[in-house]
């Protein structure tokens, strides 16, 4: 069950993922990437992340991924043109992700016996609460990183300020 | 005051003069100097320097301080950084003032995110979880690509921002997932726990694939070859007390995340990563000298030349555990002090236009500006690695580290390479000394220099000439600073093999 379902959504992601590069209308591309954020909240799921396969769906797919589609109809942005500029990124961008994946895939398989394998709902039994682990690691350990969080939200929308202000 | 506020005071400070800055901005009506928000931010950034310092007492008087359920430690490692990079940011402040003086001045956005990236960089620093300085790593480069474009006129500029906001967002990704990986391996990302699991692990292969992904997230923070190819096109971009600043302030914090890292959490995985670093290294010193060889325009030089003095860095991490961590800290405030130096000076010569860009521009400007091009000529000295100045003791040290450790080639490589720079800075020093002298109208003219600026300017020079006729002082704090960073090396006699600068005691 937890195989299949893996394979089902982790092949839909890759295949969303790689949609998204080869289409070349925006709105293309940002449906493809709702699909591979759902993908994404399925795999969570079935390792027993409930809160953050929610928390993706809601954030990601919900908010993000509807302000990218309203931004790109209210920019009424055409079709992309391909300007054939770049031969390095062919050169040395796909043999790059292909030493990168083959590395990452001999890694993982080289590990297969340490890394063991994992069931439906993941390591957590129903004695513990995801909602009550994930609270308590927020408020706790990371703290820190969880606050300081929105210095960074802030810098972002200073940037977007600055950015979209009339010229200087 | 309560521990957990006293370990982040610095950036709890720059926080709330950024905040106070975004806030007094719209009091200022449109059209009025933007000075006194600069001022504040100086003001701020100067008072987290003091708050550093007085971490510093404390910590010698009882040890490293460790708050937030240990994500924070502040020691002197830690205190050294947040010294230097509140230094560049001051300096930078005081440069900038004049600089975006015009009649629409949006310099208030300019000085809040100043602060904040400042912030950014502090907390990568002294956090010992890898998520905390993910946060740290991403607010400082956040802030830093907004500064690249901030010219918004100028084609270059949007250039310069977008490339390092994409590369950037590239390498962050490298970053993450090594933290990720890491955490596979070891359960954990915290740094002591990493450390105490990383040698007990199951999965030595997946460790040793979360520790090459961190370097080359980092790799591409400090401009390493060949992770490199953002540098020149960004730094010509960007406005030149900007490149000043990101060219050495978010470097030397990634450099002190990389320290942590490699030699307190995976020190135990040495023999690996030190291949991964001399490579690095040496990339980066053969293709920052050969290509400024090649270039015309200033900036663009001096970005090659800092992707070489990333390789310069880098050669010192080979050094044996107790030396690395003091050579590489010692390297990166000395060419903190000389590069933003240099380019604070570019700023005065050329300008927000950027009239004098090609080393022709600069032909004869010792005969119009004398004062600025001796100083010039000066921070050029110093990255060349003349005796006196502080480029030379950063060397110095990195190449006798490397040597003492057996890495004799790879020291021998930095040697020739610095011979190599010798060509391409002496030929900017002597086109400032030459003739013939451009007559540009605009160039007839110069703009007098600003008091606050002539401050940055001189401290930059002070800073140079002290590191390298009295380095001890410096050496002195880092070499304390050495001990927080190698927990698991603090029991073994931590006897440092860097000779104390001989040369200090002569002129005494």
């Amino acid at each position: 069950m937890q195989t299949a379902l893996f394979i089902i959504f982790g092949l839909l992601a890759v295949l969303g993922a790689l949609n998204l590069l080869f289409q070349r209308h925006p709105i293309n591309s940002a449906l493809s990437l709702i699909v591979v954020m759902m993908s994404l909240a399925v795999l969570y799921w079935s390792l027993g992340a409930e809160f953050l396969a929610a928390a993706q769906v809601i954030v990601y797919s919900g908010a993000i991924m509807v302000l990218f589609v309203f931004v790109i109809m209210l920019l009424n942005a055409g079709e992309e043109e391909r300007t054939h500029g770049s031969q390095i990124a062919y050169i040395a961008g796909i043999p790059g992700a292909a030493a990168i994946f083959c590395l990452l895939t001999f890694v993982f398989l080289s590990e297969k016996k340490q890394l063991g394998t994992t069931q439906l709902g993941g390591y957590l039994t129903s004695a513990v609460s995801n909602i009550t682990e994930i609270s308590h690691t927020l408020f706790t350990s990371l703290l820190l990183p969880f606050e300081v969080t929105s210095i960074l939200i802030l810098v972002a929308i200073l940037g977007a300020v600055v950015l979209a202000r009339k010229e200087l | 005051m309560p521990t957990n506020l006293l370990t982040l005071l610095p950036e709890i400070i720059l926080t709330v003069t950024g905040v106070l800055v975004m806030l007094a901005e719209p009091m200022i009506a449109p059209g009025k100097s933007r000075k006194p928000l600069g001022w504040l931010a100086i003001l701020g950034t100067l008072a987290s320097g003091l708050a550093a310092f007085y971490q510093l007492q404390l910590v010698n008087a009882s040890g490293p301080i460790s708050g937030f359920y240990a994500t924070i430690q502040v020691d002197a490692f830690s205190v050294f950084f947040h010294l230097l990079i509140s230094s560049i940011v001051l300096v930078t402040l005081l440069a900038s003032l004049d600089y975006f003086e015009g009649p629409v001045s949006h310099a208030g956005e300019y000085f809040a995110l100043a602060c904040f990236g400042a912030t950014g960089m502090m907390f990568m620093t002294c956090s010992v979880e890898l998520l905390m300085v993910f946060i740290g790593l991403e607010i400082s480069s956040i802030s830093t690509y907004i500064l690249a474009g901030f010219r918004k006129g100028q084609a270059t500029a949007s250039e310069s921002s977008l490339k390092y906001f994409l590369l950037g967002s590239f390498a962050t990704a490298f970053f993450l997932y090594g933290i990720a990986l890491c955490f596979g391996a070891t359960g954990s990302t915290s740094i002591g726990a990493i450390a105490a699991s990383l040698g007990t692990t199951a999965t030595p292969a997946l460790a040793l694939l979360a520790i090459a992904m961190v370097v080359i997230g980092l790799g591409f923070k400090v401009s390493a070859a060949p992770f490199h190819v953002w540098t020149p096109d960004v730094y010509q971009g960007a406005p030149a007390p900007v490149v000043g600043m990101m060219s050495t302030a978010p470097k030397a914090a990634a450099f002190a995340v990389l320290l942590r890292f490699l030699f307190n959490a995976a020190p135990m995985y040495r023999n690996h990563w030190i291949v991964l670093i001399e490579i690095l290294a040496v990339l980066s010193m053969t293709i920052g000298n050969l290509g400024a060889l090649m270039q015309r325009d200033v900036k663009r030089l001096l970005a090659y030349s800092s992707i070489a003095h990333a390789g310069y860095l880098l050669v010192a991490f080979t050094s044996i555990q107790q030396d690395a961590v003091a050579a590489a800290c010692f390297y990166t405030a000395a060419y903190a002090a000389m590069n933003v130096g240099a380019f604070l000076v570019i700023t005065q010569l050329s300008g927000y236009d950027e009239q004098a860009r090609t080393i022709d521009d600069f032909t004869g400007m010792a005969l119009k500006r004398p004062g600025l091009s001796a100083l010039l000529g000066f921070f050029l000295l110093s990255l060349i690695g003349i005796p006196f100045t502080g480029g030379f003791f950063g060397k110095f040290y990195a190449f006798s580290g490397a040597i003492h450790n057996g890495h004799v080639v790879l020291a021998i490589i930095g040697l020739a390479n610095s011979g190599v720079a010798c060509f391409y800075y002496l030929r900017l020093l002597a086109a400032l000394y030459a003739r013939p002298v451009r007559e540009d109208a605009t160039l007839l003219s110069p703009r007098k220099l600003a008091i606050p600026a002539g401050i940055a300017i001189a401290a930059s020079a002070v800073a140079t000439l002290a590191l390298g006729i009295m380095p001890n002082h410096v050496l002195n704090l880092v070499q304390r600073a050495t001990p927080e960073t190698l927990p698991a090396f603090s029991v073994a006699p931590a006897v440092s093999t860097l000779p104390p600068a001989a040369p200090t005691e002569m002129t005494r």
